[in-house]
């Protein structure tokens, strides 16, 4: 299944504070390796992405998400439960 | 093939340009402890302003003779675990004094305060449950959170309108546990604690407050932030540590629940290792002791956390609390600069912790204080003049 374009795009926009090195973000950006940000930073990323969205990305399901593909296809999912 | 410490090429580079600045800032080495205040690194007598030492009590010496007594008639170590042979009298002993200190009907002790956390959420909270913890809660609650298995939610720190917010988004069906700290170990601030009820009281859980750096600190009987705020009934799990106000190593868990002690049968951290050695059980029940009966120790450590607060204000410094704190953390401007810093005032006889990101909040690098009653005020006052000089530039 491929990620939402859109969800992939606002992800992208609340990304950008968080790549200092301006990696060329896209679905299949690996957000951990490919930015180069610690695991602080990337669950304060998260919590952007749960207020935007109004929904629960609980940290377990953070965990074994790597791509920005990945977290895209979590939002959609949980936007429709 | 993969060699397996490859990933940890980037600390070891962090850690060899850390090392090019100064010591070893990571792994320092007391020579000699001279005293809860004093001791002897690189052979320089030397300020302790960094050990959580916040009574002053590792010297004690009724807390001494307790300790040694105990190795003498029970020997070195228990060599077993709770649940087999490593309970003692004195185990039972130290549990039914917290119990009473604290004014709960239970307390379990564990060999450590970080397998307290792991022990007390793993038990807590299962893979069905949800665990609610602040951003900056330390890293023995996000492992013990790990452990349990459950669904864990991350909420702003010190921030009772977003965990509102995140509970009112709440999927599962499961228990409820919001874990909160008394003190925040890095920048000394408390919890909003009376906020955190209201939200309680919306929308039901279970609330645990790890006491670790406020249990014999905080309220008017020592018993934490939470006997400092008058809402110990809404506390529901209380958690903390001998490693800091008592002296020792060790830490609780306390309780009122009816099936609060079942949780020995479903701990691992509690239930698979070797319980606490007899000298380190006997100077925590001394100590304990002490702290319920000598509340000068808590003025004077107030008094003295009043001195350098202030007086650090007063050089102009930033400081992490908004409020006096037996944890005073200084603001620096970045990693070399902290660093070079923390080297200057070790050099000039003042020992402070560094604290750098990400171990850190909002990715701050600290020079952290923490305050001892045993501090006497012209240490105080020679903390002050050298992060004056060496931190705020002024002669």
């Amino acid at each position: 299944m491929n990620a939402p374009a859109d969800i992939v795009a606002q992800i992208v926009t609340l990304l950008q504070p968080y790549n200092k090195g301006g990696v060329t973000l896209s679905a299949d950006t690996d957000i951990p390796a490919e930015l180069n940000i610690d695991s602080v930073d990337i669950m304060d990323f998260v919590m952007e992405v749960e207020d935007h969205y109004d929904i629960e990305i609980p940290l377990n399901v953070v965990s074994e998400t790597r791509t920005i593909g990945d977290l895209a296809l979590v939002v959609a999912k949980r936007r429709k439960a | 093939m993969v060699d397996l410490l490859d990933k940890h090429r980037g600390i070891a580079e962090r850690h060899q340009r850390m090392m090019e600045l100064g010591v070893n800032a990571v792994n320092l080495v007391n020579d000699r402890i001279l005293s809860p205040t004093r001791g002897v690194i690189q052979g320089r007598e030397t300020i302790l302003a960094g050990t959580n030492n916040y009574m002053g009590i590792t010297f004690d010496p009724d807390c001494i003779a307790a300790g040694q007594k105990a190795m003498a008639e029970f020997g070195t170590g228990t060599t077993g675990s709770r649940i087999a042979n490593g309970s003692y009298a004195m185990h039972k002993e130290l549990e039914a004094e917290l119990a009473t200190f604290l004014k709960r009907k239970h307390c379990i002790v564990f060999t450590t305060g970080y397998q307290a956390n792991l022990g007390m959420l793993s038990g807590l909270a299962g893979p069905n449950d949800t665990i609610y913890l602040d951003a900056d809660s330390h890293s023995s609650i996000y492992d013990g959170c790990t452990l349990s298995g459950a669904k864990l939610v991350r909420f702003r720190h010190n921030d009772a309108t977003d965990l509102d917010k995140r509970l009112a988004r709440s999927e599962g069906a499961g228990g409820k546990l919001v874990v909160v700290e008394g003190i925040y170990s890095m920048l000394g601030d408390r919890a909003p604690l009376a906020d955190f009820v209201e939200v309680k009281k919306k929308h039901g859980f279970q609330l645990l407050a790890d006491e670790a750096h406020s249990f014999g600190v905080l309220g008017p009987n020592g018993r934490g932030l939470a006997d400092e705020a008058g809402l110990e009934d809404d506390i529901d799990f209380v958690g903390g540590t001998f490693s800091k106000s008592v002296g020792a190593i060790g830490g609780f868990g306390a309780g009122n629940h009816p099936l609060f002690e079942t949780l020995r049968y479903a701990m691992r951290p509690y239930m698979f290792t070797a319980s606490s050695s007899p000298a380190s059980i006997a100077t925590s029940l001394a100590a304990v002791r002490k702290l319920a009966a000598e509340p000068e120790r808590r003025a004077r450590l107030a008094a003295n956390s009043a001195r350098l607060y202030h007086g650090f204000k007063g050089l102009g410094l930033e400081l992490g609390s908004g409020a006096v704190s037996p944890v005073v953390a200084v603001k620096c401007p970045d990693e070399p600069t902290t660093i070079m810093m923390w080297n200057e005032l070790l050099k000039s006889g003042v020992y402070v912790n560094i604290a750098l990101p990400p171990g850190t909040p909002n990715k701050l690098c600290l020079l952290r204080c923490s305050v001892s009653a045993a501090h006497t005020e012209a240490e105080i006052d020679q903390i002050i003049a050298t992060f004056g000089r060496v931190v705020a530039g002024k002669a």
